[in-house]
């Protein structure tokens, strides 16, 4: 049993060995700050719905030290989101650019919400119009009173 | 009137169809890379066999060359593997490697085991170059010209239809014009 024991204890101990170390957080909290929110506006290529502050994987966790790096090396947020930009293109930005090729992407939704405005407004109008447009013919008035009639008559 | 409006969502369902239809055929995962165009960012790493050697990239400049990102942890660099050293058998274009993120002996044995179509690769252990080369998913493989300009780059596995369309075309015509 002691034996087993020594075993299992020397096989965690084993593991740690072989462990990582820990992601490197930089000693500075409000750089740290910094740093995370620069990267929570940039979108990890290798998971692509996460930001690289999410993200775990290794692209991420290299990233993020880069961008702590240049922190600490002086280069403003700008500095680092367009040294991303450079490497990985408009992609990586949570919120990109407005310009030509990223146009439909920020009107393309309005677009679609006026045309569908346009839409139901024509096709209401076009119902209102058609209802207005069908008065009762002489029989149908005919037979309305003789209906209306023949219910009062009704015990 | 009637028949139009039993066509509109005929129409609309059409429209959706094409819309998914071209949506199918697109690959997420290939982000076009700003690169294309713009200067091989420069590197100059210890090889991964020699390590008291170093390659660069202005080692390569006035040759059109392919500088394939691979590592021996990665599958998929596995099933291109072998369409590299035919490649490089034929040696229509000089292949060098770029070990990403990878422990030498490893690479070195993965390239004892399957074959090294690469006259050199560079050891860039913690992926340092891979980032100035927006590498995101290994394996990737690049088209460098003479004037050590990126003309192309793709994301994963090389396969013998891209050599054959893509590639092998663009090395001619870059070997050609110059």
């Amino acid at each position: 049993m002691r034996r087993l024991f020594a075993l299992l204890l020397g096989l965690i101990v084993a593991g740690s060995v072989f462990a990582r170390e820990a992601p490197t957080v930089a000693a500075d909290p409000l750089l740290e700050k910094r740093a995370m929110a620069l990267a929570e506006e940039l979108r990890c290529l290798v998971c692509q719905n996460q930001t690289i502050a999410d993200s775990h994987a290794e692209l991420a966790v290299d990233l993020k030290n880069q961008i702590r790096e240049k922190l600490k090396a002086g280069m403003s947020e700008a500095q680092i989101t367009d040294y991303m930009v450079a490497r990985y293109g408009d992609f990586v930005l949570y919120r990109p650019p407005v310009k030509a090729t990223t146009l439909p992407l920020w009107i393309g939704p309005f677009v679609l919400l006026f045309a569908a405005l346009a839409g139901l407004f024509y096709y209401i109008l076009r119902r209102r119009r058609s209802a207005q447009e069908q008065p009762l013919s002489e029989a149908d008035e005919a037979r309305v009173r003789s209906l209306l009639e023949s219910n009062q008559e009704r015990p | 009137m009637l028949r139009a409006r039993f066509l509109i969502p005929l129409a609309v369902f059409a429209v959706l169809v094409v819309f998914l239809g071209v949506g199918l055929t697109l690959n997420p995962r290939e982000v076009p890379s700003p690169l294309i165009n713009k200067p091989a960012p420069p590197f100059q790493l210890p090889q991964l066999h020699a390590p008291d050697k170093t390659f660069a990239q202005k080692d390569m400049l006035g040759k059109v060359w392919m500088l394939n990102v691979w590592a021996s942890w990665c599958v998929a660099c596995r099933e291109e593997h072998p369409n590299l050293v035919e490649l490089a058998r034929s040696g229509a274009v000089p292949i060098f490697g770029l070990n990403y993120k990878d422990e030498r002996e490893d690479g070195i044995a993965w390239l004892a085991r399957f074959g090294n179509p690469y006259r050199v690769s560079a050891y860039d252990r913690d992926g340092r170059i891979g980032i100035d080369y927006g590498v995101y998913g290994v394996p990737e493989t690049y088209v460098i010209d003479k004037a050590g300009v990126i003309r192309y780059k793709h994301i994963g596995a090389v396969t013998p239809e891209i050599l054959r369309d893509k590639i092998l075309p663009l090395v001619k015509e870059l070997n050609g014009n110059a």
